[in-house]
């Protein structure tokens, strides 16, 4: 039986990490292949890289941090932020990278999906999704909206069609963020969670609000997510990727374990 | 060395880090000279199975390929290589190698799990590989142990006996395939960490003969 994913997020500003883990002892990593292969050897099945670097003539830093962990680990790994064309796909997946995901562009151009499918195929295209929960219109009949500039722009552009839309256009995979949820450490958006996994037909990692493993639990379950995105609560240390896999073993959730 | 085929079917260069940290030597080739004079074959693939052959018979790897199994070289088939060396494919009805007698299926549609999930096309992620026959590749494979999948068709051999190993989903399907020299896994093992790397570690060494059957 297929298992749920546990990939933990790493943001990279000009090579480094935003936020290095702090283990109890205070130790603190800032580099991203360090603790690529850290979160590798702990059992993470995935890895997302988000590259937030503001210039962009600095990208190669970031072509160069993923040539590292593609030595490194032998998981997938995926690396969005700054994907603006089918070149810059294309730097990242030689360089090793399994997936590229886009957000912002993939809406202004949605062709990039398509363009990327046929390229490099569907399992090579993440769509990121930002969203935020509005009062249901014509316009948003889900009360989904999509929002970009995390968060501050309002795009008109119903969530549940764009991500049908996208998957249509040959995305392969989603990565649904709640832009009200994020950071809150409140808890996943199960709602909007489970409407987007249940309405398209490629896998949906939900992304934003994680604080402790119950959270991860339900948007596994009732939130019918095939994967959760975490950041805080591995990078301080709050949980380890084992406990956190064990506490869902535990619990009936289908798991990839590695200590048997 | 090692040849790992090349003919534009997506990231062959996992499988040659891969195999380098295992401390092989091994090249990413077109040229059926120099496969043909390789110790053993890795043939890796993603994307469509009509482009892929396509390809194949554009470079004359169709040949080599045959050739090389017909010399008893150890042959390592991964995803899409797992698929086209059947003789064909429901994907857009594609007449494939035919190294192994059988068919790629595509998985049938609405699909549900045995807790009675829909389970979603592609199979994308982590499961599990159940070892039915022994096999010199698969050594050392414990039954907790996963790998990555990304796929929407699976291999169907005419015969039983070249099922190695399955995989649930919805349904045991067959995720290991082999015959004589020639064995291939639906999964990537260059993607599936510690037990993935012991995979290829196993080929690397395998002289192509399977001893007992089973």
């Amino acid at each position: 039986m297929l298992s749920k994913r546990i990939i933990p997020c790493l943001d990279v500003r000009d090579g480094k990490t935003t936020k290095g883990i702090k283990f109890k002892e205070n130790i603190d990593i800032g580099d991203p292949v360090e603790m690529a292969r850290f979160y590798y050897e702990e059992g993470a099945d995935e890895i997302v890289f988000y590259d937030i670097t503001a210039s962009s003539d600095r990208r190669d830093i970031m072509i160069d941090v993923v040539r590292r962990v593609a030595e490194e680990i032998f998981i997938p790994f995926s690396v969005g932020g700054g994907i603006r064309a089918i070149e810059d796909m294309r730097s990242v997946l030689l360089a090793g990278a399994e997936k590229v995901s886009v957000n912002t562009e993939a809406i202004k151009n949605p062709k990039i999906l398509s363009d990327g499918a046929r390229d490099f195929g569907s399992q090579c295209i993440v769509l990121g999704m930002d969203v935020k929960q509005v009062n249901p219109s014509d316009r948003i009949p889900s009360g989904y909206e999509m929002v970009i500039h995390g968060g501050r722009t309002y795009t008109g552009i119903d969530a549940l069609w764009w991500a049908k839309e996208a998957e249509r256009l040959g995305a392969g995979e989603i990565c649904l963020n709640s832009i009200d949820a994020d950071g809150t450490q409140e808890g996943y958006e199960l709602k909007l969670t489970a409407l987007i996994s249940e309405n398209v037909n490629i896998p949906v990692i939900a992304s934003g609000g994680a604080g402790n493993i119950d959270h991860m639990h339900d948007v596994l379950t009732e939130g019918k997510a095939d994967a959760a995105l975490i950041a805080s609560i591995v990078h301080y240390g709050t949980y380890t990727i084992r406990e956190i896999k064990e506490n869902l073993h535990a619990r009936g959730v289908k798991v990839r374990r590695m200590w048997d | 060395m090692i040849a790992i085929i090349d003919y534009k079917a997506g990231n062959l260069k996992s499988v040659e880090r891969a195999l380098r940290k295992l401390g092989f030597a091994c090249r990413i080739t077109h040229d059926g000279e120099e496969i043909l004079h390789s110790e053993r074959i890795v043939f890796p693939g993603v994307g469509a199975a009509g482009k892929a052959i396509d390809d194949l018979i554009h470079l004359g790897l169709d040949n080599v390929l045959s050739q090389a199994f017909d010399a008893g070289k150890p042959i390592l088939g991964i995803c899409l290589g797992a698929q086209i060396i059947l003789d064909k494919s429901e994907e857009n009805n594609t007449p494939c190698l035919g190294l192994i007698r059988g068919e790629v299926k595509l998985f049938p549609s609405p699909l549900v799990s045995a807790e009675g999930e829909r389970l979603k096309i592609p199979h994308m992620g982590w499961n599990g590989l159940n070892v039915i026959r022994r096999h010199p590749v698969l050594e050392g494979i414990m039954p907790s142990d996963e790998f990555y999948f990304v796929h929407s068709y699976y291999p169907v051999p005419a015969l039983d006996q070249f099922v190695i190993g399955t995989t649930d989903y919805g349904f045991e399907f067959p995720s290991t395939i082999g015959y004589k020299n020639l064995i291939a896994m639906q999964f990537h093992p260059e993607k599936s960490g510690v037990p993935g790397l012991k995979i290829l570690k196993n080929f690397c060494t395998w002289d192509g003969r399977i001893v007992s059957a089973q």
